[in-house]
């Protein structure tokens, strides 16, 4: 097969799994080994460079690394990943001083962003310091958006909300216009900004439909909007008896909010099975951990309600079939229907976006779903000077992705000021060095733990449950973040291989721990990875195969399971096994290419 | 050599054996020979070996003298029973334990050293006794724990790490044990385990004094140009008389073989060597032809290698001295100490 080229950047990114899966590609392995080392402050400016928002995120991040992590793949959990990022966040010092400086002169551009949710903000704090300025519409009377009004504080102190925006908002360069709806986005453009970004989320919870529904309405809330009422507290307590409809972490988010004002027996219902909600493992298990049932399989059919008051809902048991084209339904079981009492009634099924404020002939074109039709990398509308990002964009994902989204955009708005091509995106920044120090001496920890995940320490229900203030999670403490840490396979330290230098002495093949290496005889790719040492069965992962040796023959190393131990290289006579360090930072706009073109 | 232990974690999909243990469950302590070690390779291929043949690790008897060759079982077979004795004196030892109990499985592990030069006479003498066992000779033709002198295996002309020329004769280990009497000669190559493997199987299946000369690279003194053990050397002067399949359990050919290309040899314990002939006049049940051919490839240049002799019918010391088939530490004080009376019996029968 063709020869891996290590020297394409994604190649050796693919390897770093946790880092590709991160929709803001931080580099992951890198701050847990600084978390290792006790170096918090760097480990937080590491992420603060990539994900804008580690305090919020290392509590709320949707984590796609974890599921990724190489770790999960040789023993049973992958690394804490996100939790680890808490630990950065909560043990740094004062980091103000190493953030970039805001130009006290500008650039003369002017930005606004319409939301001031996490897409908003990372558009802010990546234009601010090249001298734009930045204006951030909000409705709401302070920054964060979603982060702010729909997660509850349980799970995320205001504290940390409070810092991580005021690291954008209040260092200059970002002028915040809070409490201001912007009610048209004709209006908008009329300043004369010379680009606009919406973030502005997908602020319409979907409602429910059926009998009973409005004769009942005083108790049933949609979830997001009830959630956003708890956090700014207007709302501080609901019935005793809560029925909460759906299945993802809104969901989640709403019968553990109840189970702290007052909902004594709190009842989450999906309609589909267990197996099937959308809302992340760790947030059910939360949940059921407070006393919270999950019942599945069962369709609301009807509110129950007496002298306006709602008493309770009726549902139809339902099981999952296939049908003829192998596609699953939901089709009643035949089992009598389910009545649940209930003082309310909380509705999480699902957001939808609304651009009413967008008015139909500026030239921005919506799809058929009322989504803006974007590039999905520049994210540029259909009119030039308009960017979207965040769950505006594509439909609600979440926080990870709002900041990518920002990025993405920041890029495009700064190529875009300069009258340059916004689909000429810059390369990211790539490093790789050697780790090597002695014969058998590396510049990181290639020792392998054995150690299984450790659990993060939970407030007890009884105190947890008094106040919806009370953070649940108490957060690793550093002893045991540096155990956790020390899960981490390193995986961003990468084996480079140099054929030139083999004597295919077998070495590396021998010590091999996970038997990830062979020399056989060069062939097709699938027909290869049959008959490596262990079969390469993991086709998500790469194979990499260089020629160039004496005998002919290949070296096919499999990616899947590779311990990043960097026994390969110790055991390697002539030096042909390398562990190199592979940095990658993905494209940011750079202020030095701004001076750059100023200089010309 | 590596300061950290090799990592617990393996490869998810890793194999069991009929025992139920990994290939990682007949390892030693990792290694602290120098990186690239040939020896390094074979410890490999017995862990292999023993594993494929779902041998119990406390079945075997891993013997050894002095040297970096006699450093080696502490690499594999964590689990067995093993003796690091003097230096060329493993023969005598292993000949000694097998005495004393036959029901385990004997692995010597020697090098040129400890076998062609200062334990030569030892070597000799096991062989032509017949012990059963697998005598496994990791031939680097160097003395490497003392910084690359020849030694008695070094090819007569090969030249030294820092240039000189060796003027004396090397020693054929090969062409020794099949004089003397070997059931089971082979030679390999520590860089070709798909050819080492099959051999160390099939040897300790063998009944018999099996003896193996596995030509392995020293990479710190043994591996340039001018030497003769060398990896470059060895892969171009390589010449295969036979693959070799050790089958356990009667399998079907299944792969296609022009007629005369396979030939099946059936061991005593059941077992089927079943090779592959490259060398189409190679008969390795003649002993006279084998040593002739060794030679005259010799001559030629050339490394003979593969399963050079097997007798499948082999007999061993215990048979020539008929002694008691269960191991002494099973008898009774009665039996081991018959007494007065008994000795005087003994010593009227020899009047």
């Amino acid at each position: 097969m063709t020869p891996t080229d290590i020297r394409n950047p994604d190649y050796f990114h693919k390897v770093v799994d946790c880092q590709w899966a991160c929709p803001a590609h931080t580099p992951v392995p890198e701050y847990i080994r600084l978390i290792a080392a006790g170096r918090y402050s760097d480990a937080y400016m590491v992420n603060w460079h990539s994900n804008v928002f580690p305090g919020v995120l290392g509590r709320t991040c949707d984590r796609p690394c974890e599921p990724a992590c190489r770790r999960g793949r040789v023993e049973e959990e992958p690394v804490a990943i996100c939790r680890l990022k808490r630990v950065a966040a909560d043990n740094k010092e004062d980091v103000l001083g190493r953030m970039p400086a805001i130009p006290s002169v500008g650039n003369g551009k002017r930005i606004a962003c319409i939301g001031a949710g996490p897409a908003s903000l990372t558009v802010a704090r990546d234009l601010a310091p090249l001298g734009y300025e930045v204006h951030v519409y909000d409705e709401q009377s302070k920054g964060g958006g979603f982060i702010r009004s729909q997660i509850p504080r349980f799970r995320l102190p205001e504290s940390v909300i409070d810092e991580e925006v005021g690291y954008i908002t209040d260092r200059g360069g970002v002028v915040t216009h809070y409490d201001r709806r912007v009610d048209s986005l004709r209006g908008l453009l009329a300043e004369g900004y010379d680009a606009v970004f919406v973030g502005a989320g997908a602020p319409r919870g979907r409602d429910l439909d059926v009998p009973g529904r409005r004769e009942a309405a005083a108790n049933i809330h949609i979830g997001i909007d009830w959630l956003s009422s708890v956090s700014f507290g207007h709302i501080e307590s609901i019935g005793r008896r809560v029925i909460v409809l759906g299945g993802g972490n809104t969901a989640m988010d709403c019968c553990r909010s109840a189970r702290r004002l007052g909902g004594a027996e709190v009842t989450v219902v999906v309609r589909s099975g267990f197996e099937e909600m959308k809302a992340s493992p760790w947030e059910k298990e939360d949940a059921m951990k407070e006393g919270i049932p999950i019942r599945n399989y069962l369709v609301p059919k009807q509110v129950l309600h007496e002298d306006g008051r709602l008493t309770g809902m009726v549902f139809e048991a339902v099981k999952a079939e296939r049908d003829a084209k192998g596609r699953r339904q939901l089709v009643p079981s035949g089992e009598p229907d389910v009545v649940i009492e209930a003082d309310d009634v909380l509705v999480a099924i699902g957001q939808e976006n609304a651009f009413p404020w967008v008015e139909t002939d500026l030239g921005i074109e919506f799809d058929r779903w009322g989504l803006p039709k974007l590039n999905e990398e520049t994210l540029q509308s259909t009119l030039p000077q308009v960017f979207f990002g965040g769950d505006a964009a594509f439909g609600p994902k979440n926080i990870i992705w709002a900041v990518a989204h920002g990025h993405q955009a920041a890029v495009s708005i700064d190529l875009f000021c300069r009258g340059e091509d916004v689909a000429q995106r810059p390369p990211p920044d790539v490093a790789m060095s050697s780790q090597k120090m002695g014969i058998h001496e590396w510049s990181y920890d290639n020792g392998v733990s054995l150690d299984l995940r450790f659990k993060v320490p939970h407030a007890e229900n009884e105190v947890a449950l008094r106040d919806i203030k009370t953070e649940v999670e108490l957060g690793y403490d550093r002893e045991l973040a540096f155990k956790e840490a020390q899960r981490c396979l390193n995986c961003d330290v990468q084996t480079v291989f140099a054929a030139n230098l083999c004597i295919e002495c077998d070495a590396c093949v021998d010590i091999c721990p996970v038997d990830c290496i062979t020399f056989t005889e060069d062939g097709e790719e699938m027909e290869l990875r049959e008959r490596l040492k262990m079969p390469a069965l993991n086709l998500e992962q790469a194979i990499y195969v260089a020629d160039g040796l004496k005998t002919g023959r290949v070296m096919a190393k499999d990616e899947d399971v590779c311990l990043h131990c960097g026994m390969c290289a110790e055991r390697c006579p002539t030096g042909a096994w390398d562990m190199q360090k592979f940095l990658l930072e993905s494209a940011k706009p750079k202020a030095e290419r701004v001076h750059a073109c100023a200089a010309r | 050599m590596s300061f950290l232990p090799k990592p617990k974690l393996h490869h998810p999909n890793l194999p069991t054996n009929a025992l139920g243990y990994t290939r990682r469950d007949y390892e030693g302590a990792i290694s602290t020979l120098c990186a690239g070690c040939g020896h390094d390779s074979i410890s490999a291929a017995i862990i292999q070996a023993c594993f494929e043949l779902d041998i119990e690790p406390h079945r075997v008897a891993k013997m050894s003298g002095i040297g970096c060759s006699s450093k080696t079982p502490d690499y594999f077979l964590g689990a067995s029973h093993g003796f690091n004795s003097v230096h060329g004196r493993m023969p005598s030892v292993l000949t000694g334990a097998n005495l004393a109990n036959r029901e385990l499985l004997y692995l010597g592990v020697s090098g040129d050293g400890d076998s062609a030069s200062i334990g030569f006479g030892q070597f000799a003498h096991s062989i032509r006794r017949g012990v059963n066992m697998t005598y496994i000779v990791e031939n680097n033709g160097v003395y490497g724990l003392t910084k690359g002198q020849f030694s008695a295996t070094s090819d007569k002309g090969s030249k030294a790490k820092k240039g000189t020329v060796n003027t004396d004769e090397a020693i054929d280990l090969i062409g020794i044990a099949l004089q003397l009497g070997a059931t089971y000669v082979a030679r390999s190559f520590s860089g070709d385990k798909d050819q080492l493997v099959p051999l160390i199987k099939g040897a300790m299946r063998h009944d018999g004094p099996a003896f193996i000369d596995c030509i392995s690279p020293c990479v710190a003194f043994n591996n340039h140009e001018g030497s003769t053990k060398s990896y470059d050397f060895v892969r171009e002067h390589n010449e295969a008389m036979n693959r070799l399949d050790v089958i356990t359990g009667r399998q079907p050919i299944t792969a296609d073989y022009a007629p005369g290309e396979v030939r099946e040899v059936e061991q005593h314990d059941g077992s089927i060597l079943r090779l592959r002939k490259l060398h189409a006049e190679y008969d390795p049940t003649d002993r006279v032809a084998a040593m002739h051919h060794l030679h005259e490839r010799k001559a030629a240049g050339e490394i003979v290698t593969g399963l050079l002799f097997i007798d499948p019918d082999p007999q061993d010391l215990h048979a020539n001295l008929k002694t008691v088939a269960r191991p002494l530490n099973r008898l009774g004080d009665a039996v081991l100490v018959p007494g007065a009376a008994a000795l005087e019996a003994l010593n009227a029968s020899l009047r």
